[in-house]
């Protein structure tokens, strides 16, 4: 029999990873189906839900397509001073606390906000951006910057040769180059932004709401907590399940690429480029959007941030807790798969990009709730569920760099007679330090503004900073609200900056 | 001892069967054109690549089964032998404990062999800040320390210019062979196994030839080895 040319890790750790996310995937699933009410169906208002989760995720991923389009362009072909921290800003959001961006966009377009500030102002009436507009706007919100970093890989993935060849032949680099370049980055943008809206919670909890206004996840989240539903609930989840799962097999037929933001900082050079104006009027459009809630978040949250009361402060302790149970856990699943590698990564690693938050948190409520209440265990259910969703992404961070070592080393490795822990310890963790940093800021930055599982579970004594700041919300206490925004986004931040900065600091390459 | 017992490596359309003895203590060439299959008879001697048919053996005895780490042999790949990460002195004590924790006996004898490799004081250095030749340095002290009587070269000195690469050679006839360390070495340079080699083998065509004498293969090529060398 062949040796494997790397050397021979213990099992158990990829297998004890495995059941984890098996369990919380299928296992709740298996939970959820056992309790639903399949005889009763959906009720009309259920219907309602699921129509409006599926035209909401829709809009939500078509318009943020369609405005990344003259963003991306812009961005492709000019070059000026702060493009490259833009566009590294860009992949911000995706540390964002959801529940942070709320904030800051009802700032600028809520009732009390700078905009209708300015409407009432000049004799306009307010406009409301409850229901489907805030539910749009929070979602191109967090998805604009995707859609635009995906489509700019596109543009700067043409070959600048080819803009050369087209110049010469003074042919139409639109329908010559561009179209068939976006022909295929559109459909596969377009599907990921679907499916990331078709699971997202937090916006629909904030600024949907309502008979019409309602996700299949919100109907989920009001039948456990008001109506105490749990059959309903359940059925519900199957069906968020089963969409979700269409959407994300669709997704991953047609997206291969991953956004890493490698190579954006170069600039295509064009000749059939006359009016800048128009795309630095993009530009600037996008960043205003971008960038003014998040001032806002800032602006009204400084004042109050050193009056908090105890009871942020305790939640953010928690927050931190959690985030950091969460981030150790991920990263040590992640590295348990990595460096075993083959089929389990493959498998393993996406099938939690087809469960979402609410499905897993209902089928977790309905194993616990037999035995014990579930405020009890709501911190180690949120710890166990965000390490699991967040493990897609780790793996994705570290494994091209397991599988580097493996081929650098694996055989030096094996020939010298190194096992398990002598080669995690003295090759594995040393040569994967940095990707290692990142995945665990990454992890402890999602789990730190996760408003998902934890509204499912938490009562009073149990709410993370994010919950603590829904509730400051609803109790309309906007400004105490906006402090410990200010607070959550900070220790997101620090947080993954700290993480990040272990793995990279006196790293040797 | 290591003999090729009706050896056969296949992979796709390559073949090679190998049926030999190879002798004790002395430095083996393999020479022969790329393609013909030379690291692959070092990676299976070394346990990375099973024969399809044939035993392996050392001393009489199968190393079919045995793992990588557990076999009677060192061996130094065309690159990366050395942990970028780890120190020179690291580096050379993983050759005595692959968990690095040393006995000071063994912190002793990683001193003993920087200073025979011409490093002493360059021990907590890292690669990275050693030249190309003192990291060939730090690997062939590694294969030095290590208690394995079997050294395999898979040409990791091709990267070298070519003065320092005959320095190594001859480093490795100064110490490893002294050391009673038998070495087989693949190279496309005649002139490296005329240099240290005491025998030589010819890889072509699917098969081995017996290992002669270096000057008496070289100076009467047969004829697949007169191609080679042109």
């Amino acid at each position: 029999m062949a040796h494997s040319p790397v050397p021979v890790t213990p099992r158990w750790p990829s297998i004890v990873a495995t059941m984890l996310v098996l369990s919380l995937t299928f296992g709740t699933l298996g939970a959820v189906a056992w309790r639903a009410e399949w005889a009763s169906g959906l009720a009309p208002a259920d219907w309602v839900a699921v129509r409006f989760t599926v035209v909401q995720a829709f809009l939500s991923a078509a318009i943020s397509v369609l405005l990344a389009i003259p963003v991306a362009r812009a961005l492709a072909r000019r070059r000026f001073r702060g493009r490259q921290l833009l566009i590294t800003l860009l992949g911000a959001p995706f540390l964002l606390p959801v529940i942070v961006a709320v904030l800051g966009l009802l700032a600028v377009f809520g009732r009390g906000g700078v905009l209708n500030d300015a409407l009432t102002a000049l004799g306009f009436s307010p406009i409301s951006i409850f229901g489907m507009h805030g539910v749009l706007l929070a979602h191109v919100f967090f998805n604009l910057p995707l859609a635009i970093r995906f489509i700019l890989q596109g543009w700067l993935s043409i070959p600048s040769e080819r803009f050369r060849l087209a110049a010469t032949l003074n042919a139409p680099v639109w329908r010559l180059l561009e179209w068939p370049m976006l022909r295929v980055v559109l459909p596969s943008t377009f599907l990921v932004i679907f499916l990331i809206c078709l699971t997202s919670f937090a916006v629909a909890l904030a600024m949907g709401g309502g008979p019409r206004a309602t996700t299949i996840e919100l109907a989920i989240y009001q039948s456990v907590r008001f109506d105490f539903d749990l059959g309903k609930a359940a059925l519900l989840a199957c069906v968020q399940f089963g969409l979700c799962v269409g959407a994300a097999i669709l997704a991953l037929r047609i997206t291969a690429e991953d956004v890493t933001g490698a190579g954006m900082d170069r600039v295509v050079q064009r000749w059939d480029v006359a009016r800048a104006g128009v795309d630095y009027a993009w530009i600037i459009a996008a960043a205003v959007f971008l960038l003014v809630p998040l001032g806002m978040v800032v602006l009204r949250g400084l004042p109050g941030i050193f009056d908090l009361p105890d009871t942020i402060w305790a939640a953010a302790l928690r927050s931190i807790i959690v985030a950091s149970g969460s981030a150790i856990l991920c990263v040590s699943m992640a590295l348990a798969l990595a460096v075993r590698g083959g089929m389990l990564i493959a498998v393993v690693g996406v099938l939690p990009l087809a469960a979402s938050g609410l499905v897993v948190g209902t089928g977790a409520f309905l194993i616990v709730f037999p035995f014990i209440r579930p405020a009890d265990v709501a911190l180690l259910v949120t710890v166990l569920v965000n390490a699991t969703l967040a493990l897609p992404f780790a793996l994705r961070a570290i494994g091209p760099s397991a599988a580097q070592v493996n081929a650098d080393y694996g055989r030096l490795g094996a020939s010298l007679g190194m096992t398990g822990w002598a080669w995690v310890r003295l090759v594995v963790l040393p040569r994967m330090r940095r990707p290692l940093g990142f995945a665990t800021g990454l992890a402890a930055a999602l789990s730190m503004g996760d408003l998902g599982v934890i509204a499912l579970f938490a009562g009073q004594a149990e709410e993370t900073l994010p919950l603590a700041m829904y509730r400051l919300m609803g109790a309309y206490r906007m400004e105490t609200a906006a402090s410990a925004a200010l607070l959550l986004l900070s220790l997101s931040l620090l947080l993954f900056w700290i993480c990040d900065r272990g793995g990279s600091a006196n790293a040797d390459v | 001892m290591l003999t090729f017992e009706n050896v056969l490596l296949s992979q796709g359309d390559f073949a090679l069967t190998v049926d030999l003895t190879l002798p004790n203590a002395e430095i083996i060439a393999l020479i022969g054109p790329s393609g013909a299959g030379k690291s692959t008879i070092l990676s299976a001697i070394a346990g990375f690549f099973a024969p399809a048919r044939g035993r392996i053996c050392w001393d009489g005895a199968d190393l079919a089964g045995v793992a990588p780490g557990a076999r009677p042999v060192s061996m130094l790949f065309q690159d990366n032998n050395l942990f970028p990460h780890l120190t020179a002195a690291q580096n050379i004590g993983l050759g005595l404990h692959p968990n690095l924790k040393l006995t000071p006996a063994q912190i002793e004898v990683v001193e003993t062999a920087l200073v025979q490799v011409g490093l002493s004081g360059f021990g907590d250095r890292k690669p990275g800040a050693l030249s190309g030749g003192q990291q060939s340095r730090v690997a062939l002290a590694r294969v030095l320390v290590a208690d394995r009587p079997l050294v395999l070269l898979d040409e990791p000195f091709s990267a070298l210019g070519p003065a320092l690469k005959d320095e190594m050679l001859d480093l490795v006839k100064d110490k490893l062979h002294a050391a009673g360390k038998t070495v087989i070495m693949v190279t496309h340079d005649p002139a490296d196994a005329r240099r240290i080699a005491d025998c030589a083998a010819l890889v072509a065509d699917g098969v081995v030839t017996a290992p002669v004498a270096t000057a008496k293969l070289l100076d009467n090529p047969p004829p697949a080895l007169a191609a080679y060398l042109g």
